[in-house]
């Protein structure tokens, strides 16, 4: 491999394995920044995989497919995730409970129920699917030199989408009313609350809003990924919560956190086609912990002051005030 | 306080918790019933009777449920113990993983160690190395301001790794593609349990000195947060670090101290778990150590009281044994783990349950010692769920 093609195939590589990562990261955000640690993502981006790559299967079977058929799944995905995150909203919210402990149930839960349905529905836990979502190139846009290979060559539509939610979501946050409240609730609940806000409401907004792109980095994770959905996205929900923490609460340094993680990701998964690494015999675990060692050097030198939202994991209770 | 408790039970915080916790028990049932209906109704009810009962079914069973229920407790009480001291230790699979393969390793190789000892020095091996993988979060935290929750999850798959590695280069057991086993005088006695926990047929159960062991530990960590001063300042970082800090306690020390405990416990669930001599090895795979995030439900569930996680621990196996038991009727074992999702589930609402039950037991009893429990508010939730055992 030319070193060219192999800098092109390194960045496309990162995006399949850093989009996802940040649209759940994403979701993470609305929910925090309201004011509700959601540590069940991980089991939302399985419940969110599990119905879209389920549908995909479904109508795949009867012969329709392609991008639209994608984003339908990716709908259905999310559709999924607003319900399992209403759950934990539930608890969060309206019963004032520990929030960690709904988000370990739905995390328990998820794998259990995919793999329940799929083989009461199929009698196998695996989900098959055709993946004929690879973009090969864009037109137009793929002829440009250099960005055309690494952005719009060998890419999923969902890559683009991902953007899109970013710019979606810094814009939300940043230049909205609704935006501004949502990070009151998240900060001081008690004040927003004073000035007519309504605290449940936006806490709900929040959580359910990050059902959603969990439910959809879900999909987005497996169909790049592989070509059967096993009620598991790796661990992924846990490495956007790493990501969302790594990426200080805020929409542009997530995206710069799933980036560095998906990079080295890819490094790590890769080694072999790099010159120089591949000569060296080691062993290709050593390589497996090198995103999650880097992070840990890079987290040591740059997060010296922590922006967790104030009133992050805190049960708004209106008496309180 | 006292006259109010000996004038109704339903007044006393325990017994509202302890009621409460069951009521999220039927709960989990119920839905695990209507699932048995809906995938096959003319076996649901034997699946219930399997999934009830299956724990107890022989003696047999009885040791497998402790046996299961060994390293649910060192999780639980690992995560409970950090949840009490205001962390949140979700580093549990990567410190089970290493204390699993710092005993095994001493297990294997360390036969110049005489019986009784050899285990020992296992047991001491998987306490440093869980409470090393500890040590880490705990220092990022205390002097770098790192979320702890962000080192645990890139500690756990770091872990994973490190004790692949490991275990391919030193104690590597190819055909299976798993670690060797201990040698024999390096697992834990059985103490005779193989002669009580033992069905008519076919091997006796698994259960070793394990479990005494995790209940023994649970018991000292239970002193440590309730009766010594380090339990005291732990937890009062918990509560408020800058109130902590006000009062001269070294928060930084107590973030760390606290994280290396934690690992620890963990570190022991793991050593535990692979010197039961139950023939299993540590698997070499990509796969995080479920032991660990389990530890999350059991010590939430147990409202991060040690002595509660004891019961927690042996009620989450006690569903897997009778999960086991479910199966023999053509039933898939992840109904096991629904129900159990539900029962955490329910766990969240302990507090509102048990709020119900004051307001009924005050309604129930009309002596005058409840006339002045009236007129006390209910406690805010943070102090209720914090100080689960400090009566």
């Amino acid at each position: 491999m030319k070193l060219d093609e192999l800098i092109f195939f390194l960045v496309q590589q990162t995006m399949y394995f850093a989009i996802p990562l940040l649209v759940v990261a994403l979701g993470g955000l609305f929910a925090e920044r309201s004011g509700i640690v959601n540590i069940a993502l991980d089991g939302i981006m399985i419940i969110g995989a599990f119905t879209g790559i389920m549908f995909l299967q479904m109508v795949q079977a009867t012969g329709m497919s392609g991008q639209g058929m994608l984003l339908a799944a990716l709908v259905v995905a999310a559709l999924s995730g607003v319900i399992i995150s209403a759950v934990h909203g539930f608890a969060s919210i309206n019963m004032k409970a520990d929030q960690t402990i709904s988000g370990t149930a739905i995390n328990t839960f998820a794998p259990a129920f995919a793999i329940f349905v799929a083989r009461m529905m199929t009698g196998v836990q695996q989900i098959p699917f055709k993946n004929d979502f690879l973009i090969r190139k864009v037109p137009v846009l793929g002829d440009i030199p250099v960005i055309g290979p690494m952005f719009f060559q060998n890419a999923y539509i969902t890559t683009y989408l991902g953007v899109l939610i970013l710019v979606a979501s810094w814009v939300v946050l940043y230049k909205t009313r609704f935006g501004l409240r949502l990070r009151a609730c998240g900060e001081h609940p008690q004040a927003a609350d004073s000035v007519g806000v309504n605290v449940y409401k936006m806490r709900y907004a929040g959580t359910l809003l990050s059902g959603a792109l969990a439910g959809i980095g879900g999909v987005i994770f497996v169909v790049p990924t592989s070509t059967n959905f096993n009620a598991t996205v790796s661990g992924y929900g846990f490495l956007a919560i790493a990501v969302l923490i790594f990426g200080q609460w805020k929409p542009g340094r997530i995206a710069l956190a799933a980036l560095f993680f998906g990079f080295m990701k890819t490094l790590s998964v890769s080694y072999g086609l790099i010159p120089g690494i591949k000569d060296l015999s080691i062993s290709g675990e050593i390589y497996k912990m090198v995103p999650y060692i880097a992070t840990l050097i890079v987290l040591a030198f740059t997060s010296k002051n922590s922006a967790a939202p104030r009133a992050e994991g805190i049960p708004y209770d209106k008496g309180q005030r | 306080m006292k006259e109010k408790r000996l004038g109704n039970p339903l007044q006393h915080t325990g017994v509202q918790n302890v009621l409460a916790a069951l009521i999220a028990i039927l709960i989990g049932m119920l839905v695990g019933f209507v699932i048995l209906l809906i995938t096959d109704s003319s076996m649901a009810l034997k699946g219930l009777g399997a999934i009830m009962t299956g724990g107890v079914q022989d003696m047999k069973n009885v040791g497998q449920v402790l046996y299961y229920a060994t390293p649910l407790i060192m999780t639980g009480l690992s995560v409970g113990f950090a949840k009490r001291t205001g962390l949140f230790n979700i580093g549990g699979p990567g410190q089970f993983m290493m204390g699993a393969f710092a005993a095994v390793y001493v297990g294997v190789k360390w036969t110049f160690l005489p019986g009784g000892i050899h285990c020992l020095v296992a047991i001491l091996a998987a306490c440093l190395m869980g409470a090393l993988w500890g040590v880490v979060p705990g220092l990022l935290k205390a002097y770098c301001n790192i979320n702890e929750v962000i080192t645990c999850i890139m500690m756990n798959y770091i872990g994973m790794s490190t004790s692949n590695v490991l275990i391919r280069a030193y104690i590597f057991d190819r055909t299976k593609n798993q670690s060797l086993r201990p040698v024999d005088g390096a697992n834990l006695p059985k103490l005779g349990f193989d002669k009580i926990f033992v069905a008519d047929v076919g091997t006796p159960s698994s259960v070793n000195a394990g479990i005494l062991v995790a209940i023994l530990l649970a018991i000292v960590v239970w002193v440590i947060l309730s009766k010594t001063k380090l339990g005291y300042e732990l937890k009062a970082c918990g509560f408020n670090k800058d109130a902590a800090k006000y009062a001269g306690i070294s928060e930084k020390r107590n973030v760390v101290l606290a994280m290396v405990i934690a690992g620890a416990l963990s570190g022991i669930g793991g050593g535990l778990n692979y010197l039961a001599g139950a023939g299993t090895g540590i698997a070499v795979g990509s796969e995080l150590a479920q032991q660990g995030f389990d530890g999350i439900a059991v010590a939430l569930l147990g409202m991060s009281n040690p002595i509660a996680i004891i019961f927690t621990g042996i009620l989450m196996a006690y569903l897997t044994v009778g999960g086991l038991a479910m199966q023999s009727y053509g039933f898939v074992s992840q109904i096991i783990s629904i129900i159990t999702s539900v029962i955490v589930y329910f766990a969240a609402f302990i507090l509102f349950f048990s709020q119900i039950i004051g307001k009924l037991g005050k309604r129930g009893g009309k002596n005058d010692a409840n006339a002045n429990a009236d007129q006390t508010p209910p406690a805010p939730p943070v102090q209720t769920e914090k100080g689960g055992d400090a009566q």
